[in-house]
């Protein structure tokens, strides 16, 4: 399709609303997103009416489950909104997502606000309060999405590459630094790599620098141990602390190992089929965060390994769908926006259960749709917006989806 | 344009591989929960269920008469809950001062991240309701029982005390811990991270078992009267130590068992005022151990003439002397080379084996000593039990220290018959002399009788070894020793009214020369047929050291207090029947 008939087609896709029979929804994708937030939705009422109950100042049970529920609601409203708005639309914004994920992250210096320890929240004069990684997920997404269909021919050119991850780098890190989260960092770092990755026709370059990552990261974690062995375990830091954890977890119980060591008292109490939906005894306050970055494990608890089983099938027939859509979008834009969610989600699920069984050091990493927080299921459902916008420009009669 | 062919192969390839990994994570979680999932199931519950000890009432000691001797109180133990403190600081500050510790030690405490941290245990009732009056969030105030020792000295020695977990440390406390313990019962709850009980899980409870009350022998009358007279001999006399020991000759009951200084039981940590002033080297571990140490059982001492008793009884079982013999003291006697001296230097002159006995003649003992000969004066030795231990219910008993009989010559046995050149306890002392004069019956002395547990008793029960001594010479020697009261060196010991037998004795601790004496007395009543056996013994006293001139008026003022007493309490109807 020549360039110049880009134009003609948005005008079209906007004004001739009779052809939308042939436009393709993807209901399953639907299913299994409103399974899991539903689920979700239990499972933080069961993780969190206990610490909500007993806690002074909040006193009521269904607190978290409330507030989840009424972010559920805006972001469905929004899902709805990004949905009908043709995403290709966003073109025109060049640089503007950009500039704007710049313009939250310093929000934080004038408007930070600091909860659990960390300043990650903006807060808008008490009214609207929201994770500022969170909209810069989103924002790097459909900028990522634009750049590349911008360059669609100029690809594969080493330059190209070098731009992309020096415009990733700096947002990347300031989200590290400045809203102190390290792990959405991360996030943002793996989804533009990701998108990078698919758009782009090479595998070698890729495959160096994730193992050039993999020996960084082993490499790290040898340099932690010598150290601690040498100059003992305080001189590595939180986070050399927190690696010393993950490989021996009961000796370091009481401090940085405790809450993933509670976690997998939680996942190993449920055995096969679990002790049943709300009978878990570690999120009574044994278990720190139960129905935040780790419930997971308190679905593991409850529900058992089938119903930790079921959570991780869900995860993947979301995915699976996502790469469908990815790969028969109307066009490249379309295709990366839904790459860029994808990778995101992936990225997030896997790190999430990675942490929760130990497999990697903990890092705060929530649990798509699942975890309680308002940002983050509002943006993820903004997200799926684009997603369904971009199934929806799908033709059905030219494509075997 | 549309997506081309090698991108939507890496959208796949993407995919694919984020499945890949979630599978792999689906492996390590079912390894995790199949396979670990009993492991990490235990380690939950462990950490979930909070078990909680009921302590067991410990069983109280009663003397013979039912008079308590060691009874519990209630005290508190104050602990602080990490998860539940609410304003660390203000707990600092109340627990600093209501418990008078110092603030690093509370803070250290209150800080540490556990389920739950003792502060103190062992706080009096009183503060206890204080600390529970400030109502504050995580601290636990648990009420526990506490030993309290009613009379607080007295038999410090044999009754010993408990532990910070009322376990028996010392004396009858350690011995009979298992009757007195009981079983402590627990309450098992599920809690959650703050220690607060899951109602909805409910609770096991398993009652405790109390202790049971341990009836001793011992009679708090008579172990306070001789507590007092010994007191008075021993800052009369500036003695080391003054030990008096009462027993029944018959069965072994010991009435009394008599240490001073004593310490106190319900402080033993801390060394008395007497104790103090006499220990002032030493680390404070030492000291202690000396304070609660039990001479009576623990410590041996020559015992001098009053071991006479027992050559006279080996020598007319033996038909090697008869009681008319006579004999000649010169002040001195031979025994291969060497001189040995009578206490008498100048010599008792002509006398028969009675008199011999009555003026204590060394010269005389040992001359009956080298007729027995090294073999039979040893099986004797044996036989009477003096090789052995007595096996009194207390720990810390010693064994008799004397030669080997292979290193027994001439000269070792004249000592040793007159009492010297080898050490024995009192208690063994006492109980080889209760065999000869109650017609020759070994009995095992102790304290304990009955182990008392609401309707059942446990009657404790004791070895006895009859024929030591024959019949015959158990009556003579009761004559003999009567008459060393009435007419020899005992007569400081005579009891107007009562027949009374009894035996001096004074022996020089080592080195010789040093002008330090053990004096003592052996007495028992009545003569012709013995209730009562006491012995009192003055380590190193100040002054005047004759066992017959400060030991024997203490057993005779004992006697005087003590056997129409018995008579009226008449224990040996009481204990024949039992």
């Amino acid at each position: 399709m020549a360039r110049g008939n880009v134009k003609r087609e948005k005008l079209s896709i906007v004004k001739e609303k009779p052809r939308k029979e042939t436009f393709y929804f993807d209901y399953s994708l639907l299913l299994v997103m409103l399974f899991l937030i539903l689920f979700g939705l239990i499972m933080v009422y069961s993780a969190s009416y206990y610490e909500a109950m007993t806690t002074a100042s909040i006193g009521d049970p269904a607190y978290y489950v409330k507030k989840q529920a009424m972010a559920t609601a805006i972001g469905f409203v929004g899902m709805y909104v990004v949905y009908r708005i043709p995403y290709q639309t966003y073109r025109n914004l060049g640089y503007i997502p950009y500039v704007l994920c710049y313009i939250v992250i310093f929000m934080i210096i004038p408007f930070g606000y600091e909860a659990n320890g960390a300043r990650r929240w903006i807060d808008l004069g008490g009214v609207i309060r929201f994770q500022a990684a969170e909209p810069v997920k989103l924002g790097m997404i459909v900028f990522f999405a634009n750049f590349i269909y911008g360059y669609r021919k100029k690809l594969n050119d080493f330059r190209t590459m070098v731009i992309m991850l020096g415009l990733a780098a700096p947002v990347s890190i300031l989200v590290w630094r400045l809203t102190e989260n390290m792990s959405s960092a991360l996030i943002i770092a793996a989804i533009c790599v990701v998108m990078i990755f698919v758009a782009s026709k090479d595998y070698k370059r890729y495959i160096a620098m994730g193992l050039a990552a993999v020996a960084a990261g082993a490499g790290a974690v040898y340099y932690i141990v010598w150290l601690s062995e040498n100059a003992g375990a305080d001189a590595t830091g939180v986070r050399g602390e927190r690696i010393l954890a993950w490989l021996d977890l009961e000796k370091y119980a009481s401090g940085k190992g405790y809450q993933t060591l509670q976690a997998l008292y939680a996942i190993g109490s449920g055995g096969i089929w679990g002790k049943g939906l709300g009978q878990s005894i570690q999120k009574l306050d044994f278990l720190p965060e139960a129905q935040n970055d780790m419930i997971f494990s308190i679905i593991c608890e409850e529900l058992g390994l089938f119903g930790g089983i079921a959570v991780i099938l869900m995860f993947i027939i979301l995915i699976w769908r996502m790469a469908i859509i990815a790969s028969h979008a109307a066009d490249l834009q379309g295709s990366m926006l839904v790459v860029g969610v994808m990778a995101h989600i992936a990225v997030q699920v896997i790190l999430n259960v990675a942490v929760v069984t130990n497999t990697i050091p903990n890092t705060g990493i929530s649990l798509p749709f699942i975890s309680y927080g308002g940002t983050s299921v509002c943006f993820l459902m903004l997200e799926m917006g684009l997603v369904f916008s971009v199934a929806r420009g799908i033709r059905v009669t030219n494509y075997d989806v | 344009m549309f997506v081309r062919t090698y991108q939507k192969k890496k959208i796949l390839f993407f995919a694919a591989a984020s499945i890949f990994l979630l599978c792999a994570l689906l492996g390590r979680l079912i390894y995790i929960m199949a396979v670990r999932g009993e492991y990490y199931s235990q380690m939950a519950t462990d950490l979930q269920e909070r078990e909680r000890e009921i302590k067991a009432l410990r069983g109280r000691i009663l003397d013979r008469n039912g008079v308590v001797l060691a009874d519990n109180e209630t005290v508190c133990t104050v602990s602080v809950i990490y998860n539940q403190v609410k304003d660390p600081e203000r707990v600092i500050e109340v627990l600093c001062e209501e418990l008078e510790l110092s603030e690093e030690y509370v803070r250290a405490r209150v800080e540490k991240y556990s389920s739950r941290e003792r502060i103190k245990s062992n706080v009096s009732k009183e503060v206890g309701d204080r600390i529970r009056g400030y109502d504050l969030a995580g601290v636990k105030v648990d009420e526990d029982y506490k030993r309290y020792y009613p009379y607080s000295t007295l038999a410090s020695k044999v009754l010993g005390f408990t532990g910070s977990d009322n376990q028996g440390i010392l004396g009858l406390e350690a011995v009979y811990d298992e009757y007195l313990t009981g079983e402590s019962g627990k309450i098992l709850t599920m809690t959650d991270a703050s220690g607060i009980e899951l109602q909805e899980e409910g609770e096991r409870r398993i009652e405790p078992v109390a202790g049971q009350d341990l009836v001793i022998s011992i009679d708090a009358n008579i172990q306070n009267y001789a507590e007092q007279l010994a007191l008075q001999a021993y800052e009369a006399k500036e003695a080391e130590n003054v030990m008096i020991l009462v027993m029944n000759p018959n069965n072994g009951e010991i009435y009394a068992c008599v240490n001073v200084p004593e310490f106190d039981l319900n402080n033993p940590y801390e060394l008395t005022e007497e104790w103090a002033g006499k220990l002032t080297g030493g680390n404070t571990e030492d000291n202690l151990n000396t304070m609660w140490r039990n001479g009576v059982i623990s410590d041996s001492y020559e015992p001098g003439s009053t071991f006479k008793i027992i050559t006279a009884a080996a020598a007319l079982e033996e038909g090697a002397v008869s009681l008319e013999e006579s004999f000649y003291c010169p002040g001195y006697v031979v025994v291969d080379d060497r001189r040995i001296r009578c206490a008498r230097t100048t010599g008792h002159g002509a006398e028969t084996f009675i008199t011999a006995l009555q003026n204590s003649c060394n010269p005389v003992f040992v001359q009956i000593g080298l007729r027995l000969g090294v073999e039979t004066y040893y099986s004797y030795f044996e036989s009477f039990g003096l090789s052995t231990k007595t096996g009194v219910d207390l720990p810390g008993e010693s064994r008799t220290i004397v030669h080997q009989m292979e290193d027994m010559g001439n000269v070792e046995l004249a000592t040793m018959a007159f009492g010297q050149g080898f050490q024995i306890t009192p208690i063994q002392l006492l109980t080889t002399v209760s065999s000869i004069i109650n017609g020759g019956t070994r009995v095992t002395p102790h304290f304990a009788v009955k182990a008392v547990d609401g309707e059942e008793e446990t009657v404790f029960e004791y070895p006895v070894t009859e024929g030591i001594v024959s019949e015959e010479t158990s009556v003579i020697m009761r004559e003999l020793l009567e008459s060393v009261v009435s007419e020899g060196g005992g007569k400081n010991g005579q009891v107007e009214g009562y027949r009374v037998g009894g035996k001096t004795a004074t022996s020089q601790t080592l080195p010789r020369g040093n002008g330090k004496y053990i004096a003592s007395f052996i007495g028992f009543a009545p003569a012709d047929d013995p209730q009562v056996i006491a012995i009192c013994i003055i380590t190193h006293p100040q002054g005047v050291y004759y066992g017959g001139q400060i030991c024997a008026p203490v057993i005779r003022q004992l006697f005087e207090n003590i056997l129409p007493y018995l008579e009226e309490e008449n224990y040996n109807k009481q204990t024949e029947q039992g």
